[in-house]
């Protein structure tokens, strides 16, 4: 990637960045506070877009912004009242914005054009008002009144220009320029110089220089901030006028300028300036020497002062000490090479954090072994091996969490995609949302970060299409007429929670028990709690919108939800109160590379089973057991016969499972909701595993998910509790019985 | 001696502009992220910059504030300002000016440009 397009891919992050503020800030206004720093900050978020997009040529949306910019820019200066219509379409405004965006960097299709000129016409009626004939009004980077500056102190007694009046060499080709230029004394105090003015048409071709002091005053009389200095520059070089121009071009405004070609006959012709007998400094066109203008521009200073007001001109004098120091400046102590401030980031291709995060793991391994090991070796407690490993550990530790804090990012960037997916599900709706976020700084692992964005999407709109009433129908129970949706992320107990609530009108549990009744999910006659009634919505197939929406998906329900929540390592759980709203809560672990695991034995082995899948675990009894057919065993759980399954069995360790009395049951669930006990030897503990990838050092085996390195330095399996169940189904069904049918 | 230019913008896509055309063409980059910034920079640095390249929009302090402090600081009265600006126009160069600008570059610049530009006013 070349430097352009590594800018260009900065710009693209920058974007990023500043359609989010200005998303955030355009809420602020929505929420009643137009202050103009808000104000501001919305039309600069604009405005790098647009400058930005400039630089890359990105047309389409230089031209979308660039309306934008000019509403902003009226509301800025107080031109246009920036009331609610205005922020709402503001809001649809960034909305496209991110569109051009989006599409200008390829990642998405082409912009909604049609969407897009209607934008662009509702942002030109509030910049010119109703049926305003769009004014060509240039954008404004400075707030300018035009204003013209008046020099008093400029008559020039001296200095006879008309008689530089030369109609008759006007058509003549130009062998050179004669520029007759007078600085004010305003060009000096913005830092421009005659000195490089010269330089630079010295860069054009050879000049020769004579400079005017007739009218530099006395030394009691001089200004030191005005100049009386006229300088005759000849240019011989048959360079364009405008080149010529073009070097004045940031002074012309601040100095008497003329330029006159020197015309194809002898430049005697010239009337010019009357002979006022000027020494003349010719320089070279390549080196023009300025130390030795300045040399003699310096000591005729000092003659001057002592005797002041000659009658005939002196050569040269320096009444602009400005300038003259700034040129000095250079030949004084060459400035030290300053040292760049320090970048606040750096980037790291994600691979080799990868693999820190690898190596890391492996040294929590190692310390846990020889922990082991040390600890088998009988030493006292008080030997400094054990002292010393104890800091270890504890710095172990803490490289595993700084590792992870590598990897970790703010949810933020998931959270600020909602506010405009609120917004479209709202207008599609008919409903009022606003959209309450907390917790967006809560850092959590990138691949979950990515991963969050669409259950949070899919909970998002269910809130509004499912959870919100209208706006009558919330007038009518008492509530706002616009309905509240919050999103919040925090850490707990070392996971990351998201809860997604409402204000509308919580679970309808009639219902969901009638629609369970009906897809035969559900018993007519079962008893279920609250609880148990609020869970069914993540049944597979289980879907509340008597029409299927535009807005929640083709029978797309909760279900889908709960797996790829539950693909992340995460537990959802849902909590109601009709006519209050509902509350969901995603709990997911913060990283992927560390897996919280139930450690079991079963034949020797030791296995870990992921704790997002067990439901309890529990010893059955002898009599809880049943056989179907003879030889599918079955236990009674809760209210239902689940599937019972012999780890060790299934595995291959050992060919009859266990005896019923002295195993562990762990009652899993798959991700699809299938529930299955997992016979084992016996429970040995619960901790955070290391997740080792078993494709990569051996090959895929069938109802292993990965593998991890135990304290001891064993090799632990990390069961695919899915892929067992599925396993131990494919032999003759034993599909889970009803109690109750 | 390589001139140093400081460049105060708060956009990093612009910084990184103006850095990589700069740098290329043998200057040393300073850079700043907005006016404050822009005038502490420049205070710490002191006879160091050589040239100072301001845009105008920027959050805590905006490009006038940042000529202002240039021109009211004794150290660098002399230092020539650049603006970057989005317009030509004459109207524009003049408020500028009249700000104390010394020159100005207009958006979106090549490099060539900006590089006579810089030339232009670094003694």
């Amino acid at each position: 990637m070349d430097a352009f397009e590594a800018i260009k891919a900065t710009f693209f992050q920058e974007c990023d960045e500043l359609l989010a503020d200005l998303e955030a800030k355009l809420l602020v206004l929505e929420s009643g506070q137009t202050d103009s720093e808000t104000i501001n900050a919305v039309f600069r978020a604009v405005h790098s877009v647009k400058g930005g997009a400039g630089a890359f040529g990105l047309e389409a949306l230089v031209r979308f912004a660039h309306v934008f910019e000019t509403l902003l820019d009226e509301l800025r200066a107080g031109r246009k009242p920036c009331d609610e219509i205005t922020v709402r379409t503001l809001l649809r405004a960034s909305d496209v914005l991110a569109d051009h965006v989006a599409a200008a960097q390829g990642h998405a299709p082409e912009v909604d054009e049609a969407r897009s000129a209607g934008l662009v016409a509702e942002l030109e009626t509030l910049t010119h008002g109703e049926g305003g004939a769009p004014v060509v009004e240039e954008e404004d980077d400075f707030g300018f009144t035009p204003l013209t500056i008046g020099l008093p102190s400029l008559d020039l007694p001296s200095l006879d220009l008309p008689s530089l009046d030369l109609p008759s060499l006007a058509a003549a080709p130009a062998t050179g320029w004669r520029i007759v230029f007078r600085p004010h004394g305003r060009m000096y105090a913005n830092a421009n110089e005659t000195g490089l003015l010269l330089r630079e048409l010295g860069r054009l071709g050879p000049v020769t220089v004579s400079l005017d002091d007739s009218a530099v005053p006395s030394l009691e009389e001089l200004i030191a901030e005005e100049n009386e200095l006229v300088w005759t520059i000849e240019l011989a070089a048959a360079v364009d006028e405008v080149a010529v121009r073009d070097v004045f071009d940031f002074v012309e405004s601040d100095c008497d300028l003329s330029i006159q070609p020197l015309g194809a006959g002898p430049a005697d012709d010239l009337p010019a300036l009357p002979d006022l007998g000027l020494p003349s400094l010719e320089a070279p066109a390549e080196a023009f020497d300025l130390s030795a203008l300045l040399a003699a521009a310096q000591e005729p200073a000092i003659v001057k002062a002592v005797a002041p007001a000659p009658v005939e001109p002196t050569p040269v004098a320096a009444p602009a000490p400005a300038p003259v120091q700034a040129q000095a400046a250079p030949a004084q102590a060459a400035p030290t090479a300053p040292t760049a401030p320090a970048p606040a980031t750096i980037r790291v291709d994600l691979d080799r954090v990868d693999r820190l995060i690898n190596v890391v793991g492996e040294l929590v391994i190692q310390q846990a072994m020889l922990a082991q090991r040390v600890a088998e070796s009988g030493l006292t407690r008080s030997s400094g091996v054990l002292m010393g490993l104890e800091d270890l550990e504890l710095l172990t530790r803490e490289i595993q969490d700084s590792v992870m804090a590598i990897r970790a990012q703010p949810v933020k960037s998931v959270f600020q995609r909602m506010p405009r997916l609120v917004r479209e599900v709202a207008d599609m709706t008919g409903k009022r949302v606003r959209l309450v976020t907390a917790g967006e700084d809560t850092e959590v692992d990138k691949t979950v970060v990515e991963r969050l964005a669409e259950p949070i999407t899919h909970m998002l709109r269910n809130a509004i299409d499912h959870g919100l009433e209208t706006p009558d129908e919330r007038l009518a129970a008492g509530k706002a007429a616009e309905g509240a949706v919050r999103l919040a992320a925090l850490h707990r107990s070392g996971r990351i929670v998201i809860e997604i609530s409402d204000d509308g009108k919580g679970i309808n549990r009639e219902r969901v028990r009638g629609i369970a009744v009906s897809r035969g999910l559900i018993a007519e006659d079962a008893v279920l709690t609250d609880e148990e009634v609020d869970n069914l919505i993540f049944l597979p197939g289980f879907s509340t919108a008597e029409t299927i929406t535009d807005v929640s998906g083709r029978g797309v329900g909760m279900d889908v939800v709960k797996r790829s929540i539950q693909a992340l390592g995460g537990r959802i759980s849902i909590s109601s109160v009709p006519g209050k709203g509902s509350t969901f809560t995603l709990s997911l672990p913060l990283t992927l590379a560390v897996l919280d695991g139930m450690v079991v034995g079963a034949a020797e082995q030791t296995l870990v089973a992921p704790l997002s899948n067990i439901v309890e675990s529990l010893t059955p009894r002898a009599q809880d057991i049943h056989y179907v057919g003879g030889r599918d065993a079955v236990i009674r759980f809760r209210e239902a016969f689940v599937p019972l399954v012999d780890v060790a069995q299934t595995m291959g360790f050992r060919d009859e499972p266990v005896t019923p009395g002295q195993g562990v049951a762990l009652v899993v669930e798959t991700e699809s909701g299938q529930r299955a006990a997992l016979m084992v030897d016996a429970i040995q503990g619960q901790r955070q595993v290391v997740i080792k990838s078993l494709e990569t050092n051996y090959q895929q085996v069938p109802g292993v998910a990965a593998a991890t390195i135990l304290g001891d330095g064993r090799v632990a399996l990390i069961l695919d509790v899915d892929a067992i169940v599925a396993n131990a189904r494919r032999r003759p069904a034993a599909p889970e019985l009803k109690l109750a049918s | 001696m390589s001139k140093t230019v400081l460049t105060v913008d708060d956009s990093r896509t612009m910084r990184d502009m103006l850095m990589m055309a700069l740098e290329s063409a043998g200057y040393t980059v300073i850079q700043a992220v907005d006016g404050v910034d822009g005038l502490e920079t420049l205070a710490a640095h002191g006879a160091d910059v050589d040239v100072v390249i301001t845009d105008i929009n920027m959050p805590r302090m905006d490009g006038f504030g940042v000529i202002e402090g240039v021109r009211a600081d004794p150290k660098h009265r002399q230092t020539p300002v650049l603006v970057l600006t989005t317009e030509s126009d004459a109207a524009k160069k003049q408020r500028a000016r009249d700000a104390g600008a010394t020159g100005w570059i207009v958006k979106p610049f090549d490099p060539v440009k900006l590089v006579d530009a810089v030339r232009r006013v670094a003694a």
